[in-house]
Formats: structure tokens, C-alpha cells, sequence
């Protein structure tokens, strides 16, 4: 044994070397930066920290696993992905070939790719959703409609920029303000964009308190702002337990794509609130919200490959999520206007802006743009109705892209 | 299929005013809906709240309690304010706590 050919060797197999000798593994070294960037937002500045340390740490993990050419140590492989979607690949659609094949990353990403995760996600967010302002106040559901009007706005914007129809659907999503909602969908119609969908979409949720604020006050009149609005009326119980029964049967007869969102939503609702499953309920608020959540960041995280994410259409991704987002801000606005003329100034328009889910973080600034200019001005549970209409009505809208799509 | 993976900038439009339409269609059925549903609820349960004596009103929920939280002998804005403080020092979003209700304390019950 040549103990020098030995160290060599070792030195060249090293992730070190990889950078200089592999093709574009200087590109890894970028995503690496990247990576600490994230990191720091996270941890530093607390944007979404429990989605962006999973999502920058497998993002981490990626590369510095995985260099083109040198694939067999890797935590996560794109080629098997390439093929497990590629008609024309003996592996088309085989989860065998990935499981034979896969890295520890490439199993997790299993329950991103088959829709798993962020309907778990969903069952959580349900089951720690009060629907009560919305269902003292079914009007507030109109704001979480208009709110969805930067998701068709950054389509279009998107097809304009030439992205291809299942991508730019996935890329106007980001306006939807909902993580699991955006990653559902752009897993299902353009996986391959999974990684800059899902930071753009957790990073401008986490700056909302910045982007919203000033399309608020460009928007809306002094007069308009200082609104008081009267406190809603009281929700029994019964209302409660029928509402996740409702929206369910509905919406689902409605759009049946929305079934795994909207169905999930609703049974984690359901458990909230029909009195008789308080340990499923803790269960998804708290246990396995976290669990999904450590797999769902750090698989997402992981489709963050050099050779997918350095390019132009993760730029404009970016760029069209912000857009998205501020379009959507200006649809909630728009529908809390045309709510204050017509109840005859009752309604504060500031609520509109919540519209765009992301919960409960735009509720959050509506009432403190709100009490900002009217001290005694709380508007935090009127917000709250919008807010949740938000939820619903970004996964009716990924229930249309993914109908029209997902063919 | 391959026209709406190369899709047209006219049909992008198309697409965009319809899924917008189709949002607001859902949405406003689903307001519908739980409106009529809350008008009938609540028409049931009128009669036996009319029919209590006032006396027995002066412990229960104020009127305008909103959702799971009951105010007792509470302004609806101190209430507020409570929870805002309560979360505040928890250093826990609001939606994540949950209150049952909340009491004045009577300076003879201390």
C-alpha cells in the first residue's frame, strides 16, 4: 500500500477538491455562502426561523455532499429526481429506483414529493386556527379572496418573463403568502423550483412587517385608518364544529384538487374544536407539527442544488415573489376599501391587507399600522377573519393552477 | 397539454382573469354558506336567551365576546390590551395562546 497514493487519493475524493476539480464546483462554494446567509436571517434576525434554519441547513448538507460527477456520497440526488419525473426514463414515477438508490435527504424529500408534508402541515395549522372571527364575520372572507390577486398577477408576470405555464404557476403562488401552500403546488408542477419558491415565499413572509406598511399607508386615507370597528358577535360552539364540516364538503365539491390542503386544514380543525379529540389536537398543534416540520425545511432545503439555483429564473423568481406579494397586499386593501364605502366608513380597510394569509404575522401589522394612527384602535381580531380567509383562499387558488396544470 | 407548458401571453391573461374569478366564486358561495348557517344557529338559540332573567345575565359573558374568550365585567379594549401584554411577555405569537376567559378581580374578593 502506497501511503502517498493513499493521502492522495483521499485529498482528490475530498469535498475540498471538489470544488476546483468537479464541473461548476465553485458554484457549490456560492450555494454554501448562501447557505450561512440563510442561516444568519434565521437564527440573527429571526425571519421564520423554525422553516429557514431546516431549509439553510439542508441546503447546507446538499452541497457540500453533492458534486456533479461525484454523486455516491451524496445526501441528495437531483439525477434521480430528473429521472423518477422524465416520461421517457426507465425510472419514471418508480419511488423503487430512489429507494435503492437514495441518500438520507433523498427520503425525506419522499414525503415532499408525494404531498405529505404540507398537508400534515396543513392538519397543524388547522388545528391551532380559531376560525371564530371569521365565522362572526363571514364578510371577511372577501378580503382573503381579493388578497389573491398577486398570485394571478405574478402568473402572468411570470409567463411574460418566459417562464413555461406549470412554472410560472408555481412562481405567482409565492403571492398566496403560505409556505405549504407554495410548496405543494410547485412540487406537483415544477419541482425543479422548489428551492428558490420556497425561500422567496418563507423570506417575504418573514418581511412582511417591512413590504406592508408602506402600500398600507399609500393606500388608505388618514380618516380611513383610524377606524374603530365594533367588537363581532359571539360564536358558539356548535358554529365552530360546523364550520370545518362546511368548508370541507364545499370546497372540496368544489375544486377536488384542493382536497389534501383544504381537507387536512379542516380535520386539524375539526379536532380543535369538537371537544372530544384534545390529545389529536395537541398532538398536531405541537408534536407532529415539528416533526413535519424538520422534515419538510431540510428536504426543501436540499433541493437546493448549485446546478438548479444559480441561474436567471431563480432571480426572477425572486423578484416576482416580492412583486407578487405587494399585489396581493394591494387586492386585500382594494376589497377592505370597497368594504369601507359600502358599510358606510364601519370597516376598517387596514384589515384588507391580512387578506394575504401568512398568519398570524399580517394580522399582527394591520392592527399595529392601525393603532399607530388611533391609540385606542384594535383591530387585531377583526384582522384575524381576513387573515385565516387568506389560508382558504390561497389553497382554492393552488386548487385552480393545479386543475389547470396539473393535467 | 404542450399549449399550457408554452403558454401564449393572451391565454396567460385568460387564465390569470379566471383564476381570480374563480377564487372570488368559491369564496363568496363559502360566505354564503357560513353566513346562513350562522343566521340559523343563531335564530335557535334567541328564544331561550330572551327568556333568562336579567339577574342571572349580571355574571354571564358580555355580549360582544368574540370567539372562545369570555369578558367578565372586562372592557373589550382592556381585554385586548391584556392579551397583547400576556403574549408580549410570553414572547408568543397571539394565535398560539389560548384564553378562556377574563375577570375583573374585585378589590374585596383580593
Amino acid at each position: 500500500m502506497n501511503i502517498l497514493d493513499t493521502l492522495r487519493n483521499l485529498a482528490m475524493e475530498s469535498g475540498f477538491a471538489a470544488f476546483f476539480v468537479t464541473d461548476g464546483g465553485w458554484k457549490n462554494l456560492v450555494m454554501i455562502i448562501i447557505a450561512f446567509v440563510l442561516l444568519y436571517l434565521g437564527i440573527a434576525k429571526k425571519f421564520e426561523p423554525l422553516l429557514l434554519c431546516g431549509i439553510a441547513f439542508g441546503c447546507l448538507l446538499t452541497n457540500l455532499s453533492y458534486f456533479v460527477g461525484m454523486g455516491e456520497n451524496a445526501l441528495y440526488h437531483p439525477e434521480l429526481w430528473t429521472a423518477f419525473l422524465d416520461e421517457a426514463s426507465p425510472y419514471y414515477h418508480s419511488y423503487g429506483h430512489i429507494m435503492s438508490n437514495a441518500g438520507l435527504l433523498d427520503f425525506f424529500y419522499i414525503g415532499v414529493k408525494a404531498g405529505i408534508y404540507p398537508s400534515l402541515i396543513f392538519l397543524g395549522v388547522g388545528a391551532m386556527t380559531d376560525f371564530g372571527p371569521l365565522i362572526a364575520n363571514p364578510k371577511s372572507f372577501l378580503l382573503g379572496a381579493s388578497a389573491q390577486l398577486g398570485v394571478f398577477f405574478a402568473f402572468f408576470g411570470a409567463v411574460l418573463l418566459g417562464f413555461s405555464g406549470p412554472e410560472a404557476a408555481s412562481t405567482g403562488i409565492i403571492g398566496g403568502a403560505d409556505g405549504p401552500t407554495a410548496i405543494f403546488l410547485t412540487t406537483k408542477l415544477a419541482p425543479q423550483l422548489l428551492g428558490p419558491i420556497a425561500i422567496a415565499a418563507y423570506s417575504y413572509m418573514a418581511l412582511i412587517p417591512l413590504i406592508q406598511p408602506p402600500i398600507m399607508k399609500l393606500m388608505t386615507t388618514e380618516e380611513m385608518r383610524k377606524v374603530e370597528m365594533v367588537q363581532s358577535r359571539e360564536v358558539s360552539k356548535k358554529e365552530k364544529i360546523l364550520f370545518p364540516i362546511i368548508v370541507a364538503t364545499f370546497v372540496i365539491l368544489l375544486l377536488p384538487s384542493t382536497a389534501p390542503l383544504i381537507g387536512c386544514l379542516m380535520l386539524g380543525n375539526l379536532f380543535r374544536e369538537c371537544g372530544v379529540t384534545e390529545r389529536l389536537s395537541d398532538t398536531a398543534q405541537n408534536a407532529l407539527m415539528n416533526i413535519v416540520t424538520i422534515f419538510l425545511s431540510t428536504s426543501v432545503g436540499a433541493t437546493m442544488v448549485a446546478q438548479n439555483f444559480l441561474n436567471l429564473k431563480t432571480a426572477g423568481i425572486i423578484l416576482l415573489g416580492l412583486i407578487a406579494f405587494a399585489i396581493s397586499t394591494v387586492g386585500g386593501l382594494l376589497g377592505g376599501i370597497i368594504m369601507y364605502k359600502t358599510s358606510g366608513g364601519k370597516i376598517n380597510p387596514l384589515i384588507g391587507s391580512a387578506g394575504v394569509s401568512a398568519v398570524p404575522m399580517a394580522a399582527r401589522v394591520s392592527q399595529d399600522v392601525g393603532k399607530k394612527y388611533n391609540k385606542s384602535n384594535y383591530l387585531l381580531m377583526h384582522a384575524m377573519g381576513p387573515n385565516v380567509a387568506g389560508v382558504i383562499g390561497s389553497a382554492i387558488a393552488a386548487g385552480f393552477l393545479l386543475s389547470v396544470f396539473g393535467g | 397539454m404542450s399549449d399550457l407548458v408554452n403558454i401564449s401571453v393572451g391565454n396567460a391573461a385568460l387564465t390569470a382573469v379566471l383564476g381570480y374569478a374563480v377564487v372570488f366564486f368559491g369564496i363568496v358561495l363559502l360566505c354564503g354558506v357560513i353566513a346562513l348557517s350562522g343566521k340559523i344557529l343563531s335564530s335557535k338559540k334567541q328564544p331561550a336567551a330572551v327568556s333568562e332573567p336579567t339577574a342571572r345575565m349580571a355574571g354571564r359573558p358580555a355580549p360582544g365576546s368574540a370567539g372562545e374568550l369570555k369578558l367578565y365585567d372586562t372592557d373589550p379594549r382592556d381585554a385586548a390590551m391584556i392579551m397583547a401584554i400576556v403574549a408580549d411577555t410570553l414572547g408568543k405569537p397571539l394565535n398560539e395562546l389560548r384564553f378562556i376567559s377574563i375577570r375583573e378581580v374585585k378589590e374585596d374578593e383580593v
